[in-house]
């Protein structure tokens, strides 16, 4: 089955053509799935390298140049090593662009902590006009990096792609989408966690939330679907990431709040991202022992 | 906020030797020191002689693009704005309050002509060279894209990025003209900082950043692609002036 990287390649190379504005900016990360972009369009898909600064800011100074820059590689890469660029470059200059990562959380899980950023989308939650977009299935990356091109002109997105996936695509859509409904809590799976809780929470009379799109944060979705006082948030990034925006949401209602995603600590073992979701409670069973406990039915 | 009034100073367009009395509405020092005005020749010639943009162009994607990369001390940069009308004169005496778009450090949201915020060294060289490929992607050959930076701030690491990358790939719309008041702490050795560029494929020259005739004679090379560049490369102009005090 193709995955989103592969799906994220092939929806650039068709952007690239049907808009003569639309740029690719890598640090040789992925340069070899745009080869074929890059001799069709050498002035606009740009590899400057293993050069994150440079990748960056010379995303910014397209934008500032009237183009729509698509800005691609490895999370921490992306994220972290080029945190004040995205700040200033993009954010400060007001110039918009699509930051594209690969390697979510513990997707490199074999590469060790150089290669994982669990606090990615905290970081980019941290910069003023920014979208983040969180698919959880390679089918709907193609709706989402349209989007977030076509949002452009107004501003720019972060788009977290995972090569850990859910059983089924969903449409996609900026608000929570209803997955199955419940009367003891709200549990809002993030991306590729759908599947995990709809196995985990299975015959508890709880409602499941799905959402691709976290910032913004759909607050109005959450107050329609809460009632009962309890919100389980399941995110494949750092855990509590989206705490503040939840509270925000239901900040006229009593609620109990338990976020579940990846520790603040280091986990220091390779192995499979299937290893390290189960090492930090994410997988079915550890999910399905937090919400238990959590809803006092253990 | 002060909104942008009606531009101009009285439709009298200022001359290099107003510029010490509109940079003392802002400081209020009647003498500038060297490290205060190490900017101020180098933006003259470029306002004065260089640039192709005028405040009646800031939206005119044809314009030449000037970015202000070190930040500090923009005293010298808003005089010249306010010398060539892009900014009322009116502005300077507010700089750094509250109610003025003049801050310590430029922004390109409150300030027109101004191109890109600056302040955090290092970003400016970068960023002219993703505006060099994002004109050249449009077809746009024409306007320049030119960018100042200070010795010390080529430290940073991001402009060696840059340097190597802008060089390798051959920018030809690109010129950076680095002041040097030789106040890096380690400095650039003994071939000075256009060694460091030169070697990258960029075609260098060293002039006085005093020398009004000799600043404009090197960017005119530059801009018309005539230098002894083989490669049509992007272009330093190191502006050499007196050390910090």
């Amino acid at each position: 089955m193709t995955d989103m990287r592969t799906v994220f390649a092939e929806t650039t190379s068709a952007l690239l053509t049907e808009d003569p504005l639309t740029a690719v900016v890598l640090a040789e990360i992925s340069a070899d799935m745009f080869a074929k972009d890059l001799a069709r369009h050498p002035d606009r898909v740009l590899n400057v390298g293993i050069r994150e600064q440079l990748m960056v800011s010379v995303a910014g100074g397209l934008a500032l140049a009237g183009m729509r820059p698509i800005v691609h590689t490895y999370a921490p890469f992306l994220v972290e090593r080029a945190y004040e660029q995205v700040k200033l470059d993009l954010g400060h200059q007001d110039a918009h662009a699509v930051l594209v990562s690969i390697g979510a959380s513990y997707d490199g899980a074999t590469a060790g902590r150089t290669h994982q950023a669990p606090e990615d989308v905290a970081l980019m939650d941290s910069v003023p006009g920014f979208s983040v977009l969180v698919p959880g299935h390679p089918d709907e990356v193609p709706g989402l990096l349209r989007s977030a091109v076509g949002a452009l002109g107004s501003g720019s997105s972060y788009l977290r792609l995972s090569s850990v996936r859910n059983a089924q695509a969903r449409p996609v859509s900026s608000r929570l989408q209803v997955a199955r409904t419940g009367r003891r809590a709200v549990v809002v799976a993030v991306g590729p966690m759908l599947s995990p809780v709809l196995e985990a929470v299975g015959d508890l009379d709880v409602t499941v939330a799905y959402a691709t799109t976290v910032r913004p944060f759909d607050a109005a979705g959450l107050l329609s679907l809460e009632a009962s006082g309890a919100v389980v948030l399941a995110e494949p990034y750092l855990a509590g990431t989206s705490a503040f925006a939840v509270s925000a949401a239901l900040t006229s209602r009593p609620h109990r709040l338990l976020s579940l995603g990846v520790p603040r600590t280091e986990l220091r073992r390779y192995g499979t991202p299937a290893d390290h979701a189960a090492a930090h409670g994410l997988d079915p069973a550890g999910i399905r022992r937090s919400v238990t406990r959590f809803l006092g039915l253990t | 906020m002060r909104v942008a009034g009606p531009r101009g100073n009285l439709g009298v367009m200022r001359n290099y030797a107003e510029l010490p009395g509109l940079m003392t509405l802002m400081t209020g020092d009647e003498k500038h020191g060297p490290s205060a005005t190490s900017t101020l020749d180098v933006l003259w010639v470029l306002y004065d002689q260089i640039l192709r943009v005028s405040p009646g162009s800031l939206d005119d994607p044809g314009r030449d693009r000037f970015l202000l990369s070190k930040g500090h001390g923009p005293a010298a940069y808003y005089a010249v704005l306010a010398a060539k009308e892009f900014i009322p004169e009116a502005w300077l005496p507010d700089f750094g309050s509250v109610s003025s778009p003049l801050g310590y450090h430029p922004d390109r949201s409150l300030v027109p002509g101004v191109e890109i915020s600056s302040g955090s060294l290092g970003h400016g060289l970068p960023i002219g060279v993703g505006l060099a490929h994002g004109l050249l992607a449009q077809g746009l050959a024409g306007p320049r894209v030119y960018v100042l930076v200070g010795d010390a701030e080529l430290d940073e690491g991001s402009n060696s990025e840059a340097i190597v990358y802008a060089g390798a790939a051959g920018l030809p719309n690109l010129t950076v003209v680095a002041v040097d008041n030789r106040s890096s702490s380690w400095g650039w050795g003994p071939g000075g900082i256009e060694a460091h560029f030169a070697v990258a494929g960029w075609s260098a020259t060293r002039v006085s950043g005093r020398d009004h005739d000799a600043l404009a004679s090197a960017f005119l090379v530059t801009s018309a692609g005539a230098s002894d560049s083989a490669s049509g490369g992007p272009q330093l102009v190191v502006a050499e002036v007196e050390g910090k005090e």
